[in-house]
């Protein structure tokens, strides 16, 4: 229904108010997008200069006048510490997804998940101090692993809700028919259950990854940075996110604009970890938003 | 036979129930570990850590409120720029766009991509741009025609509470926006069609009879919003000056609990370092509460179905 479907007995006043809250909500939207806009376009602008071959792979810059060096280690650095922390959250994060859709109504299933949620919104800074007093402090050394199972707390919490809303959407006529051919429940969680909401655990996974990537706080204390491509994962590792924060707060010109390139790649990788969530999941979202 | 299917049952429940139960433990650990790490901290200082306002490293005194201040401060300015906005993007995909599907999916998708953007682009551009632009085209202005008012004092500099709440603003528009959209969604169509049927206009209908219903569920994106808005870092680390005073000023410098641990932490040791800790402690139970209630909330109004943040 539209306003000028209105009888014309409405009142003059209730049409200007009508009017002015629709503009009022498209203001609204406008400014809300606004800066998404901004923040893309100043990112690829002051990034790209920034960008070659040398920059992706050398090791970071310790000269500040001109551009030098590269942030090899920081794209090595950071896809470690991912990598780690997928290994640890995402078979702890899926098996506590199946628990939440195929024992839904236990109790332990109602307070984990709640948990879980409570989880998702917590400060990851609270993450990076909580993983730095029980790995940094008694081993006295930051390192690719502490920054690793830091990103592993703030992937968990996504990789299982989003495994147990993609589970639920599992028709449960198909557990009905697997169970009545005498399969245990066992192999149809394994072999019915996972096997039909696979995209939506895929999902749940490169979101968790994407939002670990993203990720600068619990890096900066438990990882630190270094400027050289790091040898074991028990040493100080540079990151993507920790290199845009330092360099980028520094005082050198050069340095700031080698921030804005990494941030541009950052961006990138942001970007291509959505496009693929986007593919996965086709014109239907199950539970997989960025905001989390 | 009999058995042996049995067995596979029970290793699959102990396996997954032991992961579920991992959460649980996550989070018992989590208070119990930053407990342990700010103890020195909690035994020098006591309950009057929380009140005290000096924060002064080169003479070991530490208290929490200037940082407590800090983050109440911020956390304002970016609910009253962020709210009304994040609602109106909601009320316009869930209402307006009602029978324009793909569009309304669309701008969902892209308010969306502000909460995939990373927290430390915000603080670069913020560094770079929103702090130039907003110290020569708001905080210059109000101060030199309202500079008489407490609140536009001091020196626009660009660094300070002002310019934090407004890039938390940015922030917090997706959390609540998302949750908004997904409760106004629930909103049944015989509530509208009822109001409708009454000569409604379109606005009257959105506000008497979608938003009343939708109350306690908005009102739950508004505490998640509020929530990470207390818990942003580094965004706000890198344009809020990270300075321990309590000033009446938007215009003067500041820190908020999470900035100052980004800030400080590299540097600090002994009982400064307990300290910082036992910031994170605070934060940790304050987070706790926003995330209980504002969770609570959520599931009063979608009846047990779990609204997706």
């Amino acid at each position: 229904m539209r306003t000028s479907d209105l009888p014309a007995s409405i009142s003059l006043w209730r049409k200007i108010v009508n009017k002015l809250m629709t503009i009022l909500v498209i203001v609204a939207v406008i400014l809300a997008v606004i800066p998404l806009l901004l923040i893309l376009g100043d990112v690829v602008i002051r990034g790209a200069p920034a960008l070659s071959l040398g920059f992706l792979i050398h090791s970071l810059p310790t000269s500040t006048k001109g551009l030098s060096g590269g942030i090899g280690p920081a794209i090595v650095g950071s896809f470690t510490m991912v990598g780690i922390a997928a290994l640890i959250s995402v078979p702890i994060g899926v098996g506590a997804g199946i628990f939440f859709s195929e024992w839904a109504s236990s109790r332990l299933s109602t307070i984990s998940g709640f948990m879980n949620d409570v989880l998702t919104g917590f400060p990851s800074i609270v993450i990076g101090l909580f993983v730095f007093v029980i790995i940094v402090l008694p081993t006295k050394q930051s390192s690719a692993f502490a920054g690793g199972v830091a990103l592993s707390f703030v992937m968990l919490p996504i990789i299982a809700r989003t495994t147990g809303e993609s589970l639920k959407l599992v028709p449960m006529t198909l557990r009905e028919a697997s169970m009545a051919l005498g399969i245990p429940r066992w192999k149809t969680v394994i072999r019915i259950v996972i096997s039909t909401g696979k995209r939506g655990l895929l999902t749940g996974i490169l979101l968790a990854v994407a939002r670990a990537t993203g990720e600068t706080a619990p890096i900066l204390l438990t990882a630190s940075t270094s400027i050289y491509f790091a040898k074991s994962i028990f040493q100080p590792t540079a990151s993507l996110t920790v290199f845009i924060y330092n360099y980028g707060t520094s005082g050198s010109a050069s340095w700031q604009t080698e921030a804005w390139g990494a941030a541009l790649v950052l961006i990138l990788i942001m970007l291509g970890l959505n496009l693929l969530v986007k593919l996965t999941i086709g014109r239907n979202p199950i539970g997989a938003r960025m905001e989390l | 036979m009999q058995f042996r299917l049995l067995r596979g049952d029970t290793i699959l429940i102990i396996i997954l129930a032991a992961a579920a139960l991992f959460i649980i433990g996550l989070v018992i650990a989590l208070a119990v570990e930053l407990y342990s790490g700010s103890v020195a901290s909690i035994f020098q200082f006591g309950p009057g850590f929380l009140i005290g306002s000096q924060w002064e490293p080169g003479k070991n005194v530490f208290g929490a409120l200037p940082f407590v201040y800090g983050t109440l401060v911020t956390s304002a300015i970016a609910i009253v720029i962020g709210f009304p906005i994040s609602l109106g993007v909601a009320i316009f995909i869930s209402e307006k766009l009602k029978s324009h599907l793909t569009f309304g999916y669309l701008l969902g998708t892209v308010v969306d991509l502000l909460a995939a953007v990373p927290s430390v682009i915000y603080g670069l551009w913020g560094v770079f741009i929103l702090i130039p632009l907003l110290r020569d085209y708001v905080e210059k202005p109000l101060h030199s025609s309202l500079g008489f008012i407490p609140l536009f004092s001091g020196h626009p500099f660009g660094y300070d509470f002002f310019t934090a709440g407004v890039i938390l603003a940015i922030m917090i528009i997706p959390t609540i926006s998302a949750v908004s959209r997904d409760v106004l969604s629930e909103v049944p169509n015989s509530q509208r069609e009822a109001m409708f049927s009454l000569g409604a206009t379109d606005w009257e209908v959105t506000q008497k009879a979608v938003l009343p219903y939708a109350r306690s569920g908005i009102f739950g994106a508004f505490i998640l919003g509020l929530g990470r808005a207390f818990g942003e870092t580094m965004a706000v680390t890198m344009v809020i000056g990270n300075i321990p005073s309590i000033s009446s000023s938007f215009f003067s410098p500041g820190a908020t609990l999470s900035s100052i641990i980004a800030n400080q932490f590299g540097e600090s040791s002994g009982i400064f370092q307990s300290s910082i800790i036992e910031l994170g402690l605070i934060l940790f139970f304050v987070a706790l509460l926003i995330n209980v209630l504002a969770r609570l909330l959520l599931w009063r109004m979608t009846r047990g179905t779990r609204v997706k943040v």
